[in-house]
């Protein structure tokens, strides 16, 4: 009995060894946490044979370390705009062979040579959206237009921040009526000084990412700093909450996918990002995750509910006042630094 | 710009030799001795140390006296007792209008207090709640004492992560006791997103570090001893004072530092039940490798770290040098 039962064991072994060789055919994904949906994966995998590893980060400046160690373990990764420059001045990402994604063709024209990719050879736009505030409407006393309901002590222990560096100091720089992308130390701290602020008075009742929407679902805070993706999600499970751009402006990006020059699997990699931009697979996404889609075939697709709807479709008005993020170089340092002031005051 | 390829190529070259000299090593011996000797069983462990644990530490060395470049600096031990040593450093540079923003950074010292009050107070907490729950446990007049034991061991089997999770779906505002508490008409309370909460799921994950030293070490006692106390008179109080508490001490010193240990490095459970509110030496010692991508500031944080935990350790020794409480200190 126990002799059958170790001879199974040991069959069973030797038969998995050709199926891990055939793993071999896969393409290793870094993506934001929540960011995709699980169904397209599948019908890649359907339809090319090619097995999806899907690995998670949940900002830019945790990837950008990862894929800087260790290059070749990712052979499509998902970085934001000023992160995209970035990698391409540490010549981290390699060219894409646009012949292997004919499917760009339905990407937007306007975002094909954007300022943090100059070219346009570098990456393929996925997803992009803006920086606001989620409130409910049961909380907060009026329709919220300015950043400064954040800084407000009437919501005492009812604002959630983004823990993310470039997000939490933006906006407060934009508040103050400064660049997002300042590099003026003394701009910078004015920002510290009221980020500090808003945590002595008790404002803030935490600093997370990917927590945010869904106790914000529930009715935990009144006010939350979020992207636009997370609000349309939130919104859409409670109708309470409402989200804003607010009239100092704010930050809009775009995420795009690249290519890191180590990558084992280039090939793989093209065929999942011209998936992607199939209109049928990038509407899937769109409808799970709710950003914005730089997609215009898949936007006719959707029709009324995407151009109807403004977290998702913003007018050219709310872009006109948001600003992209610009790779700050080594200045990072002294955001870095500031940021830890607030983080532990 | 890769971290990983800082390390000059006569590591990797040395690590190589190191290996092939234990193998050589372990040859030599098995040849001299005309057989395999039971001392060379402990090998697999030996090697498994010096590559997992002692090579580790060196790197961490390595890094923490290097800058960005790999050339040697104490800069990195600087920027600890001064956080802002080196954007201090940067804005003097800048020009004279930015000397306003001169100043000591007390971001890790503050941290390391914090910390370290923190893990006093977890040890304190889990000692005054894990002794009386040792105690039961061990007691032999109390029928249930092994099912608590299973009781306190299953929660174990566990993710840590999973457990803490939990928690927040219990604490929040809108969570289960406050649910509770509003459905019975008061008012519903804060649970979450400060210290209470953070002290609340270091306890909750250390506990049971303390609880079983201390229930090993009652277990062990002879029980001779005490009828011997109650033979000659001593009521129930005094035979605990004078026989049960100093018989437990190698257990209690052993606990102590299983969980003040964890408790200083503890990260994540400040994120979570916190709320990122505050962050403790683990968190800062993540933020500097994950976010910031500086090994080499977060390296000596490292080593600062378990310098004084072998200071602290070979404090708590003194109080145990026979190492009875399990031989972890």
């Amino acid at each position: 009995m126990r002799k059958n039962l170790i001879r199974t064991l040991v069959l069973l072994m030797v038969l998995c060894l050709p199926l891990a060789g055939l793993a071999e055919n896969a393409v290793n994904v870094y993506n934001w946490e929540d960011y995709i949906s699980q169904e397209t994966l599948d019908m890649f995998t359907a339809e090319t044979g090619i097995t999806v590893n899907m690995m998670n980060f949940t900002t830019n400046e945790d990837m950008l370390v990862k894929v800087r160690n260790s290059p070749s373990s990712f052979d499509v990764v998902f970085p934001s705009d000023y992160c995209i420059e970035r990698m391409i001045a540490e010549d981290l990402i390699a060219p894409i062979d646009f012949a292997n994604v004919p499917n760009m063709q339905y990407i937007d024209p306007n975002l094909l040579k954007p300022t943090y990719d100059p070219t346009g050879e570098y990456s393929v736009p996925y997803m992009w959206g803006t920086v606001g505030i989620l409130y409910n409407k049961t909380m907060v006393d009026g329709p919220v237009t300015s950043w400064s309901v954040l800084f407000d002590t009437k919501y005492k222990n009812n604002v959630f921040m983004i823990d993310s560096i470039r997000d939490c100091l933006g906006v407060t720089l934009m508040y103050l009526g400064y660049s997002m992308n300042t590099r003026d130390p003394l701009e910078l701290n004015a920002a510290k000084q009221l980020l500090i602020q808003q945590k002595k008075d008790g404002i803030v009742k935490a600093y997370q990412v990917d927590e945010t929407k869904d106790k914000m679902v529930a009715g935990e805070a009144a006010l939350a700093l979020v992207w636009s993706g997370d609000a349309q999600y939130a919104i859409d499970l409670n109708p309470d909450l409402a989200y804003v751009v607010p009239d100092e402006g704010s930050n809009i990006w775009v995420d795009g996918m690249v290519i890191p020059k180590a990558a084992k699997n280039k090939e793989n990699a093209e065929k999942f990002i011209d998936f992607m931009c199939r209109p049928d697979i990038a509407q899937l996404n769109c409808e799970e995750i709710w950003y914005s889609s730089p997609n215009t075939a898949a936007i006719q697709l959707m029709g009324e509910d995407y151009i109807g709807n403004l977290t998702m479709n913003p007018s050219q008005e709310i872009i006109d006042r948001c600003e992209f993020f610009m790779d700050i170089q080594d200045f990072i340092q002294i955001y870095n630094a500031m940021w830890l002031d607030i983080k532990s005051a | 710009m890769s971290q990983s390829l800082n390390l000059p190529g006569w590591v990797f070259w040395l690590l190589g030799l190191m290996l092939l000299g234990m193998v050589l090593l372990a040859l030599v011996a098995v040849r001299r001795t005309n057989g395999i000797k039971r001392s060379y069983f402990s090998a697999p462990y030996t090697l498994w140390m010096v590559l997992f644990t002692v090579v580790p530490v060196l790197l961490i060395a390595y890094y923490s006296l290097t800058d960005a470049n790999g050339a040697f600096t104490l800069d990195n031990f600087k920027n600890f007792w001064d956080s802002n040593y080196s954007v201090n450093q940067l804005y003097a540079q800048m020009g004279p209008e930015y000397a306003v923003l001169i100043q000591r950074g007390t971001v890790n010292i503050g941290i390391l207090a914090y910390s370290l009050w923190m893990a006093l107070l977890c040890t304190v907490i889990c000692l005054a709640l894990g002794y009386p729950a040792a105690y039961f446990m061990a007691d032999r007049e109390i029928k249930i004492g092994s099912t608590l034991v299973v009781l306190f061991i299953i929660p174990m089997w566990m993710n840590f992560l999973l457990r803490t999770v939990a928690w927040m779906t219990l604490l929040e505002d809108q969570g289960l006791i406050n649910g509770l508490l509003k459905a019975l008409g008061l008012h519903g309370a804060q649970l979450m997103y400060n210290d209470g909460a953070v002290l609340l799921g270091m306890v909750y994950n250390f506990l049971p570090f303390m609880v079983f030293p201390i229930y090993t070490s009652l277990t062990k006692m002879d029980s001779r001893l005490l009828e011997a106390a109650q033979d000659l008179g001593a009521d129930h109080l005094r035979t605990f004072w004078r026989v049960t508490a100093p018989l437990s001490v190698p257990g209690v010193i052993s606990g102590i530092s299983m969980v003040f240990m964890p408790s200083v490095t503890t990260f994540f459970i400040p994120r979570i039940l916190g709320g990122g509110n505050t962050m403790m030496f683990g968190d800062l010692i993540e933020n500097r490798f994950l976010t910031e991508g500086n090994w080499n500031v977060g390296s000596a944080l490292s080593l600062i770290m378990m310098i004084l935990i072998l200071i602290s350790l070979s404090v708590l020794r003194k109080a145990d040098p026979e190492g009875e409480g399990g031989g972890i200190v």
